[in-house]
């Protein structure tokens, strides 16, 4: 088979570099195997012999899509070019050839299964992708960028190297700004059997405090029995289960439910973050062997549906104007969500814009799958090959984007500012403050 | 020759398609039960659900944005299948070994269900070597099996009326036939046993364990 054409600007990433010169044909073969052998099983073998190299899956991704049609970014192309290689070459292959695998698995691709719900078979790509991220991982081929906050979850467990002090600080300074609106507001903390757990991904801590003030606001609005940790545990995200390090994976997933069952909670809310659902809900639980999460996992578009549903939040005052919703693809795609999302947001919204395609067919905005964490060396590719999304969100003529999910939040941050689309990026929990009836008793 | 490629041989292949098939099925489901996730996966409810949406033309997303492929695969496929099996010479055929014969196509019925089978193959050979993605993702066991798939059809065709010394013909197309038939199980034409699986669990994932569609 004729090697793919591949035309990329050369990206200096220190650690892939490194990482090159560094390994041996022999560590290579041995890793390879290892994972193909011990990790694999009938999936790989049925999808690599049943796919009959049609191409159909190359229409559903947006890396493809958003590069004039370069086949070097289509699906299969992908497994073409790692998977195919090794298995024919029975792992021997060469540290520049891992290095090129890194470069498909972890910076080209979302894993966010559009590609396996259009391929006639049902062959998951992005399920073979995470292998190759895998055998990456095992040889410690990840991007700088990514695998830092992977060393940060092994080191604090969490994403941002967040210290306890700096945590527990940040939650009682939100507890204040909360208590501005809503001057009975409590953010409690360590709160043993309280009804549901909360928690959240480390950039909010760090980045978008503002986040946990708008939560306790609202918790304390629909009148929510709930409580967040003083412990590490807090943190939900899981860049690990995206750079193929499933064994720090597992240990973030493990605390984080451990955490919960300390709690003696019913049931742990997340915040708007896809990723972070998918490795609670699936990734971590299946790992590990549980199949299922032990104490149920809400996201945070299931928890303000049940909220505006049974009406323990009621809306003051519609947002104005029209506004359009990212559908994030591990919440959506992957978690059936969709039409709560377009619930919640006719809800909240005057007029809310549809995206075409919406809700499970609608495009990543590649940044998920750990692309974004990737950091800047890649981010050029990575905004570039959004703008097909770029276009559909273009279409909606809306003045706000809501993301859902906070990779989403910096990935439509970036496509609207490259194609300046001059649209405002927020989260759902903003529009809902913004329009949610603080009752009287409540008010200051 | 004609009695060797007749008799014997077309047991040989039968009994190879068969065992081979089952040998196929039986190590994709024991590799299986090597992953934690498969068994528990699956769902009657969405295996179902996904087969609806997948074998009936049209009924899903992705076959109504691209008609003309979907018109072209699903014509193919069920000649393909079932010309041969309800083909007036096969069930006389079989019917004078062992005396068991079914209902039967007619002829003409027949000579045209080929004819879509060769034109589908041609569709596919256009598309290997014109689309791009399909182009670099091709290598020569696609074209072998192409081949593979229509050479009984051309063969079984050029028989049927005639053209070139019709026992030769017979006896090349009786060949062709038993080769497809051996290669269904270890070439990539497995998927013709294997689509039911992965269609099922793609469909059990997406539908009963993360709640959503595949379709
Ligand atoms: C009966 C069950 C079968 C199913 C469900 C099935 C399904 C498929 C699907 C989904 C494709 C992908 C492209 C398309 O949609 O047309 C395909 C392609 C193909 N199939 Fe089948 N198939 C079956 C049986 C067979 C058999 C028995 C053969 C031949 C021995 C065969 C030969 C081919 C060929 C040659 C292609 C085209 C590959 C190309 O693009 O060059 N199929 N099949
Ligand atoms: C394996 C043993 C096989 C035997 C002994 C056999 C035998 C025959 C015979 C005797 C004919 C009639 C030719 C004539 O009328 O002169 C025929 C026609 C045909 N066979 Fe087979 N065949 C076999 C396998 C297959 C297979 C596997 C396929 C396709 C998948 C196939 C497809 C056809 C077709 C399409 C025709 C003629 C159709 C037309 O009328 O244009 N045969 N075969
Ligand atoms: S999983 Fe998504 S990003 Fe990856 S190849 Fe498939 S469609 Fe493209
Ligand atoms: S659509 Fe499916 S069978 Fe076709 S090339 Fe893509 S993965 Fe392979
Ligand atoms: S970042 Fe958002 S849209 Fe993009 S993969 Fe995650 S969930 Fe999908």
């Amino acid at each position: 088979m004729k090697p793919t054409v591949v035309i990329r600007e050369p990206v200096v990433d220190d650690a892939l570099d490194q990482c090159e010169a560094r390994l041996t044909e022999e560590q290579i073969e041995k890793v390879i195997n290892e994972v193909i052998d011990k990790e694999t099983g009938g999936r790989l073998w049925t999808y690599i012999n049943t796919c009959i190299h049609c191409g159909l899956c190359s229409e559903a991704c947006h890396w493809f899509l958003s590069n004039d049609r370069d086949v070097s970014f289509a699906p299969v192309t992908k497994i073409k070019d790692t998977l195919w290689v090794m298995l024919k070459n029975k792992g021997k292959v060469d540290a520049a050839f891992i290095k090129r695998c890194s470069q498909i698995a972890h910076t080209e691709c979302n894993c966010c299964r559009r590609c396996g719900m259009y391929c006639p078979f049902g062959i998951d790509i992005a399920y073979m992708i995470l292998v190759v991220r895998r055998i990456c991982a095992k040889l410690d081929m990840v991007p700088l960028y990514l695998q830092d906050t992977v060393h940060s979850h092994a080191a604090t467990m969490n994403q941002m190297w967040v210290k306890p002090d700096e945590w527990i600080d940040t939650l009682q300074w939100q507890e204040e700004e909360a208590q501005g609106y809503v001057p009975s507001a409590r953010l409690p903390l360590e709160k043993e059997g309280a009804e549901i757990m909360y928690s959240v991904i480390g950039p909010e801590p760090k980045f978008l405090a503002q986040l946990l003030g708008n939560i306790t606001v609202i918790m304390k609005v629909a009148g929510c029995d709930w409580t967040m940790p003083a412990t590490a545990g807090w943190d939900n995200s899981n860049m690990a289960m995206y750079s193929g390090d499933f064994e720090i994976m597992a240990r973030v997933e493990r605390l984080h439910h451990e955490t919960a069952q300390r709690l003696k909670v019913k049931k742990i809310v997340m915040g708007e973050c896809g990723h972070a659902f998918r490795g609670a809900e699936y990734d971590g639980p299946t790992w590990m062997g549980w199949m299922k999460p032990p104490i149920p996992i809400v996201h945070a578009i299931a928890f303000y549906y049940d909220l505006l549903v049974s009406g323990r939040i009621k809306i003051a005052k519609k947002v104005e104007g029209p506004i359009t919703s990212q559908y994030p693809c591990n919440v959506i795609r992957n978690a059936g969500l969709g039409s709560k999302l377009q619930y919640i947001m006719n809800e909240v919204c005057e007029d809310f814009v549809d995206l075409i395609p919406n809700d499970r067919h609608a495009f990543c905005c590649n940044a998920g799958g750990g692309t974004i964490n990737c950091g800047p060396p890649w981010k050029k590719i990575r905004v570039q090959s959004a703008r097909l999304q770029s276009e559909n969100f273009k279409r909606t003529g809306a003045h706000t984007i809501v993301t859902p999910c906070h990779n989403c939040h910096s990935g439509v941050e970036d496509i609207v500012d490259k194609y300046k689309l001059g649209m405002h990026v927020k989260f759902f929990s903003e529009l809902l403050i913004e329009a949610m009836e603080i009752p009287e008793d409540l008010q200051p | 020759m004609y009695e060797f490629v007749s008799g014997p041989l077309v047991w040989i292949a039968f009994i190879i398609f068969i065992g081979g098939s089952l040998y196929r099925i039986f190590y994709m489901l024991q590799s299986s039960k090597k992953e934690k996730v498969v068994f528990p996966h699956m769902s009657l409810e969405h295996s179902v659900a996904s087969l609806i949406h997948w074998l009936i033309p049209f009924n899903n997303q992705y076959m109504r944005q691209r008609p003309v492929f979907t018109i072209v695969s699903f014509a193919f496929h069920i000649c393909l299948v079932f010309t041969p099996i309800f083909l007036l010479a096969h069930v006389i055929l079989i019917d004078e070994s062992w005396n068991i014969s079914w209902w039967t196509l007619s002829e003409s019925v027949t000579d045209w269900m080929t004819i879509i089978v060769i034109a589908g193959a041609v569709f596919y050979l256009v598309r290997r070597l014109t689309d791009p993605v399909v182009k670099n993702v091709t290598d020569t066991s696609d074209f072998v099996l192409l081949a593979i798939t229509v050479l009984p059809f051309i063969t079984g065709f050029l028989a049927y009326h005639q053209w070139f010394g019709t026992n030769t013909m017979l006896i090349l197309h009786i060949l062709a036939g038993e080769l497809m038939l051996i290669a269904i199980p270890f070439t990539r034409l497995s998927h013709m046993l294997f689509f039911v699986f992965t269609r099922t669990y793609f469909g059990s994932e997406q539908g009963h364990v993360k709640n959503s569609k595949d379709w």
